[in-house]
């Protein structure tokens, strides 16, 4: 009978402890679902490995000099206890000595991270194009002024404002591998909502296929074609007959001697240019 | 014939009559003072633009030299699969070699801030006379301590930090409590109708983790004096902890004088409520000195 009760006991206390376990490894997961508007300081290890790292001492809330940072409360959407900032309402003014990542005792904050140009905290996305007012033909252009990486994280890019048919249109755009997601640009946005948003990198950014491949990039990097040596350009003519921009179509005497066939393809041209008789 | 009226006796009356209220509450005002000092160092920073520790107790800072880290909050992002730092490995280093020293679970007493909510649930549920109420195994508390270890490594997050009351009303105290509150009321109201000594007694893994270490502290309550026990049991009914006592005072099995658990949180409330002094702070070796002659059997000579 003793033993059939430590038996029981030993069960009960497995299940509960087991339950609760498994409860709170739920709840572990959810917690790694940020909202987007909670941005994680400079030097931020991506989301689970930042909830892993992070002791939610509240050292870099302190060493911040702007008081941008708070630690999460229990009733907020954030993993509790985590430091977090919201860009609109107080962005990062990225200080050179990035005083939050050298306060982190863990390494939640990378440690090298050394110049905050180099953060990525978020990226901007002009996320509103029907309300931005540089979109609209105005001259608005506050994040692009406000923005610390001016002409690097965020340029202007004059297009034809197709509405008006007779004006230029300065379209903001925001380059992502420079943009260091300090929500300047958020914060400074003069629409009651702002059309330009600081989203966490996972959110914001695409990915190319593995095998993707630029073509003028990998022909810069090579110095030269790395395809067939490309083919001279032709007009598709009849035979005999040449044709220049400008003079317009004139008679081939040059072509017109070795008759009939076209003339010979160069060597290492794809099989589809080699004339029309294959 | 004068039918003496049976008025209940009030835990700890003997001791106030003997030696006084201040010294029958000496070891608890202590604490409350060590208790309120630890949060006011925090707090002053803040508070006041007197920046003498930053951070919380999960890790702080002090006068910009000193680091210290919770080894239990370490072991959670080790287990999480993080390497931390220097600064927070040295820091859990001088904290778990201080521990060593005074006893593990002197943390809960002396420094924990929940301790004065679950203590004063305790209090209530005294003065309210509640008995009974749910029970599990203290051994539950141990069995929670693994269990976040394992949801940490399969989450790979420190997930025991998402909730843990302990650390959260002590950073919310510091840095903003927000809806804390609620978790805070719902543990005094847990101690109080569902469990007696409930979170720090049964659950809680922090005061689980630092017994760990207590197993090899010197700091120890001593019944040196338990030849004069009169077995008024009020040092067992103020105890957070009241099965470690019984071994020492009894000298059941043959055991010495030392309170040796690993469980003893150093509060000192025994020393306090008891009228005849059959406690006192010693250290672990305490046992093996020859005692002095008791001084209340040599009163009654």
């Amino acid at each position: 009978m003793k033993r059939r009760e430590l038996l029981a006991d030993a069960a009960r206390l497995v299940c509960g402890v087991g339950v609760a376990g498994l409860a709170l490894g739920l709840h572990a997961r959810h917690a790694k679902a940020r909202p987007p508007q909670a941005i994680r300081p400079p030097g931020a290890r991506e989301e689970a490995g930042f909830l892993a790292a992070c002791v939610r001492c509240g050292l870099c809330v302190r060493a911040c000099p702007y008081h941008i940072l708070g630690l999460a409360q229990p009733e907020q959407p954030v993993a509790l206890g985590t430091p977090y900032f919201v860009a609109r309402s107080g962005p990062c003014e990225m200080c050179p000595g990035i005083p939050c990542v050298k306060a982190c005792p863990t390494g939640a904050l990378d440690p090298k991270l050394t110049e905050i140009e180099k953060a990525h905290m978020g990226v901007a996305v002009l996320a509103d194009q029907q309300n931005c007012l540089n979109f609209l033909g105005m001259r608005c252009d506050i994040c692009h002024r406000v923005c610390p990486l001016i002409d690097k994280a965020i340029t202007l890019d004059q297009q034809r404002n197709a509405r008006t048919g007779q004006h230029a249109q300065f379209i903001p755009v925001v380059h992502a591998e420079a943009c260091t997601g300090c929500g300047k640009c958020e914060s400074a946005c003069p629409l009651p909502v702002a059309a330009i948003k600081v989203l966490p990198l996972e959110l914001a950014r695409g990915e190319p296929g593995k095998h993707y491949r630029l073509g003028w990039v990998e022909k810069d990097r090579a110095g030269g074609s790395l395809a067939a040596p490309e083919p001279k350009h032709e007009y598709n003519l009849p035979e005999g007959m040449r044709y220049e921009l400008g003079e317009g179509l004139s008679k081939d005497e040059a072509a017109s001697a070795p008759l009939p066939g076209a003339t010979p393809a160069p060597q290492g041209a794809p099989r589809a240019l080699q004339g029309d008789r294959l | 014939m004068n039918a003496a009226v049976v008025v209940p006796r009030r835990i700890g009356a003997d001791a106030v009559n003997a030696k006084g209220w201040w010294g029958a509450h000496r070891w608890l005002l202590a604490r409350r003072a060590v208790q309120l000092a630890v949060l006011a160092l925090f707090l002053v920073g803040p508070w006041f633009d007197w920046w003498i520790v930053k951070g919380n107790l999960s890790s702080s800072l002090t006068l910009g030299v000193l680091p210290l880290t919770d080894p239990y909050v370490l072991l959670q992002t080790l287990a999480a699969g993080h390497w931390p730092q220097r600064a927070a490995w040295i820091g859990a280093a001088i904290v778990l070699a201080f521990y060593l020293l005074v006893g593990g679970r002197t943390y809960c007493s002396w420094v924990c801030p929940l301790n004065p909510v679950t203590d004063a649930s305790a209090w209530l549920r005294r003065r309210l006379g509640l008995k009974g109420g749910a029970h599990v195994t203290r051994r539950t508390r141990y069995a929670w301590l693994a269990t976040t270890f394992v949801v940490a490594a399969a989450s790979g997050t420190a997930a025991w930090e998402l909730v843990n009351p302990v650390s959260l009303w002590q950073r919310g105290l510091i840095f903003g409590l927000g809806a804390g509150w609620a978790i805070v009321a719902a543990i005094f109201l847990f101690d109080l109708l569902v469990m007696r000594r409930g979170w720090c007694g049964h659950l809680c893994p922090v005061g689980a983790f630092y017994s760990l270490p207590a197993r090899f502290s010197p700091l120890r309550v001593v019944a040196g004096q338990r030849e004069r026990c009169n077995d008024c049991l009020d040092c067992v009914a103020v105890c957070p902890e009241p099965v470690v006592i019984r071994p020492a005072l009894k000298g059941l099995g043959g055991a010495g004088p030392v309170i040796t658990s690993p469980n003893c949180t150093n509060c000192g409330r025994c020393i306090d409520v008891c009228a005849v002094d059959v406690f006192s702070f010693g250290t672990r070796w305490h046992g093996d000195v020859p005692l002095p002659a008791p001084r209340a059997m040599a009163a009654a000579e």
